[in-house]
């Protein structure tokens, strides 16, 4: 049987606004994932060993309070010390595009903004997942 | 499909079928002076003043704060300018959870959606030149709310202004948090308790000052729709009363400073009726519930907001219309005072030129459309009307859902409300995917060559580094001795019944840190975790 592909979906620092994550973790379930969301106020290390402890396939994040710069290479850089290279990054909530280069240039496959589809969402991540 | 109408189904952004046409039988049982009264009567429906906006017009109230204190107080004195009547205070994350600057959960966070407070001096400067016995001022904060209104006495004493001529309000609404806002961090009962003393402490000292702001606006925006965040935020209300009146309280004392804050959606006769259907609902339940005998225990005075969430990245300029057609429905509905979001909000916190738009939005509304010259124009009306009674139909039956649930902290623990708001929010996404709510530049006359975002606010990264300095400064250069007294006796008082309002003052006197205060209460209570449901 083919197993399901595991998602992430986690929320960094001290940002509460959590809509987009919760409707963004619901979204993968509804499609067939096997969904961990982290909830929020997670400190990037807590995820770091959340995203190897449960061995997922991608990591989504939801930033709406302007960490992300600081957080989500942290996140990244924390994984590749332990030798995680092979999961997907995805972003999304409200990242201004001056810095969306940065985000990519830190490992994050794409960055998603507000008013972004579901569909869109699903269909990126089922194409570009790293693992088979 | 009925013949000659273009869809199957007509239902606006809480999803609520809406017939064709309303007539008398739509609202055979509305009996109007037990239902509607005139206005400035019981039950308010149609407004809290006789007179309404021919005595005073709302209060214009735009929310701001961003960077350091300087930076703030700049926009504030940029906003007073500008014609406007009240100040609002955003803070920032870190502020807003209790952590100083240099706190290493701080990091990245400083200054970034509000002002970064963390001692005394960071808050005369954000007043500095601004008479506080002229102005009133909002304050968004919730667990550390009590330590705000602390620092606020504190620069108003500095100023030569005596406590009772300070008039404001802080939002210091925790179940709202549990439920919605997520900003927490004490579990309930010493949350509440801190609510309560500040309750007590300004029925005898500050006496014009707002103790809660029960709000609704974080409750919808996090996904519930117009009947939920009415229910939802009332339900709360009585459980503060309720807490009050247990906490030897009399109800007459502390009712009337009890004040709302509602978020003004798209769907403008839905949200019209919310205001109307939640100033009858307090009103009945004040007299009829709780036994309060004072006219302005009965009361439901509100804030509104235009929705955040409403907002699109999306051809940005079109965020100017949808917040003017919301502005006005807060002014139909009778709100008391009123900010309207910024156009470029979806994106980031506003610039300058932004608020300028959105605060003269309020302007034009106020002076040329005539609608502050009626007092609720639309009373009777059958669409109302009949929306008015659903609506409070609707939250009656979720007040007896919470009920046998064991009340709103119970539904809390049980995740009610969670399950309940996260389920509308993805209902309504669901919409938006299948093109069934129709929300236009996103799924709707979309430009696909769209280059989004040109002019927003960008915080320097320089704001987190000079406002650590400060902080360290001020630990450095105050009364050591002093400070570390004031901290014990808070200590020692917060494991007593002792009201904790004069200790807090006490504290920020000192430059004890909004991290230190908070401190000795995150060792005292712990924090509240909460289960995530989606």
């Amino acid at each position: 049987m083919e197993r399901k592909l595991r998602v992430l979906v986690a929320k960094l620092g001290l940002d509460a606004h959590d809509r987009g994550a919760k409707v963004v973790a619901r979204a993968y379930r509804d499609a067939g994932f096997e969904v961990i969301y982290t909830g929020i106020y997670q400190r990037p290390e807590a995820v770091a060993d959340a995203v190897i402890q449960e061995d997922v396939d991608v990591v989504a994040v939801s930033s709406l309070a302007g960490a992300h710069a600081v957080l989500i290479p942290q996140l990244i850089q924390l994984l590749k010390d332990q030798g995680v290279d092979d999961v997907l990054f995805l972003a999304g909530g409200v990242i201004p595009e001056d810095e969306v280069p940065q985000l990519l240039g830190a490992g994050v496959a794409r960055v998603f903004g507000p008013g972004a589809d579901l569909e869109e969402i699903i269909d990126y991540t089922k194409a570009n997942v790293k693992r088979r | 499909m009925a013949a000659g109408e273009r869809r199957q189904r007509f239902a606006g952004v809480s999803d609520r079928e809406v017939k064709r046409c309303y007539g008398p039988e739509d609202v055979a049982n509305l009996d109007y002076a037990r239902d509607l009264g005139n206005p400035g009567e019981y039950p308010y429906t149609r407004g809290v003043h006789p007179t309404m906006y021919r005595g005073k017009l709302w209060t214009m109230r735009q929310f701001a704060g961003f960077g350091t204190a300087e930076e703030t107080n700049a926009r504030f004195k940029f906003l007073l300018e500008q014609g406007q009547t009240g100040l609002s205070t955003a803070f920032d994350m870190p502020t807003l959870l209790g952590y100083d600057s240099d706190h290493p959960y701080a990091n990245g966070e400083v200054g970034k959606l509000g002002v970064a407070i963390d001692s005394l001096k960071d808050f005369e400067i954000l007043f500095d030149g601004i008479p506080l016995d002229k102005v009133s001022t909002s304050m968004t904060i919730n667990p550390p709310a009590s330590v705000m209104l602390a620092m606020y006495l504190a620069v108003a004493e500095q100023q030569g202004v005596s406590w009772d001529q300070v008039s404001g309000t802080i939002q210091n609404d925790i179940l709202k948090d549990y439920i919605a806002q997520k900003t927490y961090i004490y579990p309930p009962e010493p949350s509440i308790r801190l609510i309560t003393d500040v309750m007590a402490f300004t029925a005898k000292h500050v006496r014009k000052w707002n103790t809660i702001s029960i709000s609704g606006y974080h409750i919808r925006e996090a996904g519930a729709t117009a009947a939920q965040e009415l229910a939802f935020t009332l339900a709360d209300g009585m459980a503060y009363v309720e807490a009050g009146i247990k906490a030897g309280l009399d109800v007459d004392e502390f009712a009337p400073r009890l004040s709302f804050f509602f978020d003004v959606h798209n769907d403008f006769f839905e949200e019209i009726a919310k205001f109307r259907a939640a100033r009858r609902i307090w009103a009945r339940v004040m007299r009829e519930k709780y036994g309060a005998k004072s006219p302005r225990s009965w009361m439901l005075r509100t804030h509104a907001q235009t929705a955040g969430v409403s907002l699109t990245a999306q051809q940005p300029e079109n965020n100017i219309v949808r917040v003017a057609m919301q502005a006005l429905a807060a002014v139909l509905g009778g709100t008391q005072s009123l900010h309207t979001n910024s156009y470029d909000e979806a994106l980031a916190l506003p610039t300058e030129e932004a608020v300028r738009i959105a605060l003269r939005t309020q302007q034009i509304i106020a002076e040329e459309s005539g609608v502050a010259s009626v007092v609720d124009p639309l009373a009777g009306s059958y669409y109302v009307e009949n929306l008015t009674n659903k609506l409070e139909e609707e939250a009656n039956a979720y007040f007896t859902k919470i009920e046998a649930l064991g009340g709103v902290v119970k539904a809390i623990e049980k995740n009610f409300f969670q399950q309940e708001i996260a389920d509308s929010a993805y209902r309504f996404q669901r919409r938006v995917m299948k093109g069934d709510y129709r929300v236009v530049g996103v799924n709707a006359y979309a430009d696909p060559d769209e280059k989004l975002e040109t002019n927003i606010l960008k915080i320097n990264p320089e704001v987190q580094r000079r406002q650590i300095e400060r902080t360290q400064q001020v630990r450095a250069t105050r009364d050591q001795k002093k400070a570390d007294e004031a901290l014990a006796e808070l200590h020692r008082a917060s494991q007593t019944s002792e009201n904790l309002m004069p200790h807090i003052v006490a504290c920020v006197k000192a430059y004890c840190t909004v991290g230190e205060i908070s401190g000795v209460w995150r060792d005292l209570w712990g924090e509240y975790r909460e289960e995530s449901v989606y």
